[in-house]
């Protein structure tokens, strides 16, 4: 079974305080209290302050979007789990082992907690180093890359995420989920990046123009946590 | 007559301005966006008119133009007899289409807070006492239905053809609810967020029980006996 990519959990263990270069825990992208049956999962904390991505995306939008729909996707899986199949098992687990309402909030809560990490206060520009190297070889040039990641994100229609990922044969790939759906699903793909297109990403920022919801984005992309997501 | 102007036999020009001509007849021309029945501000306080100004000349009106723009790739694609051409277009048809078709339905079917009539007697009065109980039952019914659309979506109150029976459904992002399940629309309630992001933020509960009470009963009758009449029921 494939869990997170060790870069992805080390960072979740950096918002909790350990030294993000620890040795990965596997099971633990959002980790419960103890090891004890039926300890619930908690809503991680955002990786910066309420403010800090302004003025790309405000701290209201932060408050509703971490504090109201990625908690309730945490309060709601807590109350689906206990007594059933996925009581004991890890949050990928789940996601991989579950459908309907157990499968939707669980793979929302995976899903948010990616996104916090892709976004950062000091972020975007471009990448350098291997991020660099691959996105030229899969796109032809960071702009080619970015306008077609774009492209994606703004024709993703209805609610979902636009992602990009590393397929097994090392390949990169931008790809469209919809709802919860999450790539973390298939065995093939490892996510790098994503954006959260949802409405409630943009909506009070940038009312219907996900265009330039898509503009701030990049202001905003975690160079770093895509590199580590590549191992 | 459509398939001879269309047949590639034709010189190109000719069935170029032979495409022209049927897209411009009412059943394939341009689609509008069409005026709303009441001002921007007369569904508050349940619905402000901010969102209705985004939600109509925004929102409605970009699947209006990409309906038509659709439209457009679809009549080249049929004129070159492109079926893989044909067939790529079918989501961006189904998501515009149904956009402007559910809007078209939406706005029709709300009305000012203070013309509000409760559905208790008539045709539809007679309707939900049979099929639900009552119009609390029926609003408790379909309001459970709709905030349970998972991402993006539709509620609506529909009447089955087959049965004569009125009944609650769900459709998820545009697709249209009689194209999807055979019923006909009476009312649908746009659970999109951009529907009450503005006005109720995350809590789609609130908005979806606040807007029976700008619920036009009126429409929503007349649609149910227009559809009693099609189906041969009355």
């Amino acid at each position: 079974m494939k869990f997170t990519t060790s870069a992805f959990v080390a960072a979740c263990a950096l918002a909790s305080g350990a030294d993000a270069f620890a040795t990965p825990q596997k099971n633990a992208f959002v980790p419960r209290t103890s090891t004890a049956l039926n300890m619930a999962f908690e809503l991680p904390p955002l990786p910066y302050d309420k403010n800090a991505l302004e003025p790309y995306i405000s701290a209201e939008t932060l408050d509703f979007h971490h504090g109201k729909h990625h908690q309730t996707y945490v309060t709601k899986l807590n109350g689906l789990v206990p007594g059933t199949e996925f009581e004991d098992k890890s949050l990928e687990e789940i996601i991989k082992t579950s459908t309907g309402g157990v499968f939707n909030n669980a793979a929302q809560v995976w899903n948010h907690t990616f996104y916090w990490h892709c976004l950062a206060p000091n972020g975007g520009g471009q990448p350098t180093g291997a991020v660099a190297d691959a996105i030229e070889a899969n796109f032809g040039s960071f702009d080619e890359f970015k306008a077609k990641f774009t492209e994606a994100a703004v024709n993703n229609f209805g609610s979902g995420w636009t992602w990009l990922v590393k397929k097994s044969d090392g390949s990169l790939d931008i790809v469209n989920t919809s709802n919860a759906e999450t790539p973390i699903s298939s065995d093939d793909a490892t996510p790098l990046l994503t954006m959260d297109v949802w409405e409630h990403a943009y909506y009070i920022d940038y009312r219907n123009v996900r265009p330039d919801y898509a503009k701030a984005f990049w202001k905003l992309v975690n160079w770093d946590f895509v590199a580590r997501n590549m191992y | 007559a459509a398939a001879n102007l269309r047949s590639s036999a034709l010189p190109d020009k000719v069935a170029k301005s032979a495409a022209a001509y049927l897209s411009a007849a009412p059943s394939g021309g341009k689609h509008e966006l069409p005026d709303l029945p009441y001002d921007y501000a007369a569904l508050e306080p349940v619905v402000s008119a901010e969102t209705m100004e985004l939600h109509h000349s925004k929102h409605h009106n970009t699947y209006v133009t990409n309906l038509n723009a659709s439209l457009e790739k679809l009549d080249a694609a049929v004129s070159a007899g492109d079926v893989s051409g044909i067939i790529a277009l079918q989501g961006a048809l189904k998501f515009n289409g149904g956009g402007h078709v559910n809007h078209t339905l939406f706005w029709e079917n709300l009305a000012a807070p203070e013309a509000f009539k409760a559905p208790t007697d008539g045709a539809l009065g007679d309707m939900i006492k049979c099929c639900f109980g009552d119009f609390d039952k029926m609003k408790a019914e379909l309001s459970a239905q709709t905030i349970a659309v998972q991402g993006s979506g539709w509620g609506w109150l529909g009447y089955n053809p087959k049965t004569g029976a009125i009944e609650g459904a769900t459709c998820a992002n545009q697709d249209p609810l009689q194209a999807t399940t055979g019923l006909v629309p009476l009312a649908g309630i746009d659970v999109w967020e951009h529907a009450y992001y503005v006005d109720y933020r995350n809590v789609r509960p609130n908005y979806v029980n606040a807007i029976w009470d700008i619920i036009n009963w009126d429409v929503v009758e007349a649609r149910l006996l227009a559809a009693q009449k099609a189906a041969g029921k009355i």
